[in-house]
């Protein structure tokens, strides 16, 4: 099918793909102990993949448990022997700098992320990127005024942390973790998710550049088994995990009885609520960006809409003919609104669970679209007639994919978003202020944005009721958890 | 046998019941046990809870949580002060029991119960003060009101002390439920009848039934059943203070659902000493609203 013959198509784009010239991907690359870059203990690698192409980027070390306590070692040692006797002033002037420095290697770090995660270059770029550095920037200026914080006058740091991170936001959730950590004075371990290690080594590089000393950031690269002996070395005093709730289960399992303190920020389901009364366009931009937002792996997705029965059929129209706009494909390409699925691992869950959903009964639809041939892709995707009870509205996909749900009254619409062990985040739309009010107060969730969505920012809290975590990163309250 | 005389008057004593749903029920497993002072004479029986009397509690709990964190702050200081009004008013009742029960003297008993008052008094004033002190509005970069505001975490479970049977236990419980959790406590195993009569006191001060729920018993029938329940949002193991291969096991328990844990110290901490905030954050949740600004 010619493109123009597409719903809702209106232009041809001419192809207009960001360089990758800016980025120097090495064959190989070693584990970050110490300051430098260090051969695995036992020389294992694996490889990491361009999902768009399934092109092999590079070989990457695979940690051991010995590694990880080399890294330990050398967190601790750079704790007790630098970073803890280091004034906060000077500090704050290392974030700073590491700040600056993403800024200035800005379009580099958003290809890189592009390439190896698969997200397209203009949410990489517009969005991960610029947050990073806003994240940094905003911890730096905390390090040297802790004591006004509000964990009382003399806040001291935990020593050395544990973080484990996912392949969702492979740099921004670097941030979340490094910066916080290090404004309070601890040293890190941190592990990026195997399949997106790229853009944590060119961060390795900065802090280099920096000339932050050696032992403050530690990166050792590797999957779960890497994980798990982050969490569970000894010498850890703070375990920090975004991830999924089952592995967030299992960490908290292993950490019970040690003094070790925890922050997960796991899985949800959100609600994306949609009132008669909101602005239809506005809201239907809004549960685009909800759960088409890079790729839809997006913890705090809204990926159960819940719209209300009289406008449901207008909404649905509307969104139908806006998804037919979204252009699925390169991910370096600017005009890219999807990019690639992160994995083939990822690829096959969404696939088994929208298979499930269309077994159950609810109605599948994705616009027409090609997909390219090589790489791992989705379409976008939607669900009607999902109830309650389909695995669809209960089960985290991590894709694409969104549910639709409808409801009358807006208590039946509370009932129905807080009907989920999950409670991360959630949407409302309408017009009537005392509507949004009334219905952020009964959102179980903890994060509500109202009439707008996925919404990110250095100083605004971020983090789960219920089964979707403990603890919040982001803002004055992030700093707790790296403070006792 | 002869019969009491009109001096000697025979006092009508107390049975001592679990509290559950703002009601004093037996266990349901019909089952108590033998209460001792400090010297080993006997003072009461007491319920025996069972694992189903727990989830009894877990469900008063949860059905009263909707009605109790929607009060407002000022309600709810205004009820946990009517519990210190009334609690004061019994105080001769605190001091015997807690004298007998820990084989404290009376000097040490009253400092206790009154502190007890006083730190209920202390809680009482927090209701509408912490969402002040840990919210607050977020300075984002772009056109948006961003306000962070603490909520109840839900349904807490509170392994008292077994020590301090009745300070220990105000200092647990109060700061569960002052910022709008719903609680179901278990009392210290061997003191466990200021626990009892606290509860007489929660249910004439216009604390709703089912707000706070006490269990006396074993810790070993009824924490695992209330650190493993899936309705139950946060645990307290204070209880467990010196026993931590039972704290861990708990631990791991209420990791099934991620319950927020307060870990038990390793033994029981200085009720004495001013107790901070940690009590009443551990079970509170930051919410953040966003809103586009605009014309």
């Amino acid at each position: 099918m010619a493109p123009n013959e597409k719903a809702g198509t209106v232009f041809e784009y001419a192809p207009a793909p960001e360089s990758r010239a800016v980025v120097d991907i090495k064959s190989s690359y070693g584990l970050f102990i110490n300051g430098e870059f260090t051969d695995p203990a036992d020389g294992r690698s694996f490889k990491t993949v361009n999902p768009a192409t399934e092109e092999v980027l590079a070989e990457v070390s695979e940690a051991s448990t010995e590694d990880v306590d080399l890294a330990v070692k050398a967190a601790r040692r750079a704790y007790t022997r630098v970073w803890s006797r280091m004034s906060g002033r000077e500090r704050s002037k290392y974030l700073y700098r590491i700040a600056r420095i993403i800024q200035e290697r800005s379009r580099e770090l958003a290809v890189l992320e592009s390439i190896d995660n698969g997200k397209p270059i203009k949410e990489s770029r517009d969005v991960d990127i610029p947050l990073v550095a806003a994240y940094f920037f905003y911890y730096a200026g905390w390090a040297d005024k802790l004591e006004y914080a509000g964990f009382g006058p003399t806040p001291q740091p935990l020593g050395v942390a544990g973080q484990v991170i996912p392949w969702n936001f492979p740099m921004m959730m670097l941030a979340w973790k490094i910066a916080p950590a290090l404004a309070a004075g601890n040293t890190v371990v941190l592990k990026p998710a195997e399949t997106t290690p790229l853009t944590a080594l060119l961060f390795a590089e900065i802090c280099q550049q920096a000339d932050l000393p050696a032992g403050v950031v530690n990166i050792v690269t590797g999957a779960g088994e890497t994980g798990r002996a982050v969490v569970a070395h000894e010498d850890v005093d703070k375990v920090a995990f975004t991830g999924s709730t089952e592995v967030g289960r299992a960490i908290a399992k292993a950490v019970a009885g040690t003094d070790k303190k925890v922050t997960l920020e796991l899985g949800g389901k959100a609600a994306n609520i949609v009132f008669d009364d909101a602005p239809v366009d506005q809201a239907v931009e809004g549960i685009v960006n909800g759960i088409f937002f890079n790729q839809g792996h997006v913890c705090c997705a809204g990926s159960r809409l819940l719209v209300q029965e009289s406008v449901a059929e207008e909404v649905l129209e509307r969104l139908k003919r806006r998804m037919g706009t979204l252009r699925v494909g390169d991910p370096l390409d600017k005009n890219t609104d999807i990019g690639a699925i992160n994995s083939a691992e990822q690829l096959a869950r969404i696939r088994e669970l929208s298979d499930i959903g269309e077994a159950e009964g609810a109605g599948r639809w994705s616009p027409p679209c090609d997909l390219p041939a090589h790489g791992f892709w989705f379409p976008p995707t939607v669900f009607t007639g999902v109830s309650q009870a389909h695995r669809i509205a209960r089960e985290e996909i991590f894709g694409p994919v969104l549910s639709v749900l409808t409801f009358r009254t807006p208590a039946e619409a509370v009932e129905k978003a807080n009907n989920t062990p999950f409670g991360l985040s959630a949407g409302v739309w309408t017009d009537k202020g005392s509507r949004i009010l009334w219905m952020a107060d009964q959102l179980r969730a903890g994060v509500v944005w109202a009439n707008t969505f996925n919404r990110f920012d250095p100083t605004s809290p971020f983090g789960g009721y219920k089964e979707s975590g403990y603890g919040r990163e982001g803002g004055r309250h992030g700093l707790e958890a790296y403070i006792r | 046998m002869t019969p009491p005389t009109d001096s000697a008057r025979i006092d009508v004593r107390k049975t001592y019941k679990l509290y559950i749903g703002g009601a004093f029920p037996r266990s349901e497993s019909g089952r108590s046990y033998t209460v001792n002072d400090a010297k080993g004479r006997f003072l009461a029986n007491a319920s025996y809870a069972s694992r189903k009397d727990a989830r009894d509690a877990v469900v008063a709990a949860r059905k009263a949580f909707g009605g109790w964190s929607g009060k407002t702050a000022y309600n709810r200081g205004q009820v946990l002060y009517r519990v210190a009004e009334v609690l004061e008013g019994r105080r001769a009742q605190f001091v015997d029991e807690v004298q007998r029960g820990e084989g404290v003297g009376k000097r040490q008993a009253e400092a206790a119960v009154d502190l007890s008052v006083d730190r209920l008094v202390w809680y009482a004033g927090w209701a509408d003060k912490i969402t002040q002190v840990v919210g607050g509005a977020n300075p984002v970069a772009g056109p948006y009101f961003n306000l962070s505001v603490p909520e109840p975490s839900g349904v807490i479970a509170a392994l008292a002390p077994q020590d301090s049977s009745l300070l220990g236990l105000v200092s647990v419980v109060a700061p569960i439920v002052v910022t709008g959790n719903t609680a179901v406590v278990t009392s210290s195993y061997l003191r466990p009848l200021p626990a009892v009569t606290l509860s007489e006191v929660l249910a004439t001060s216009d604390v709703p039934g089912g707000v706070v729920n006490i269990l006396t018993g074993r810790l070993a029938d009824t924490a695992p059943t209330l650190a493993s329940h899936m309705d139950v949002n946060g645990i307290d193991l204070t209880g467990t203070a010196g026993d931590p291969e039972h704290a861990t096991a708990l631990e791991q328990a209420a990791a099934e659902n991620l319950k927020r844990v307060l870990r038990a110290p390793a033994s029981e901490p200085d009720w004495t000493l001013e107790p901070g905030l940690e009590r009443m954050t551990r079970f509170l949740e930051t919410k953040t609203v966003w809103h586009p600004v605009g014309i």
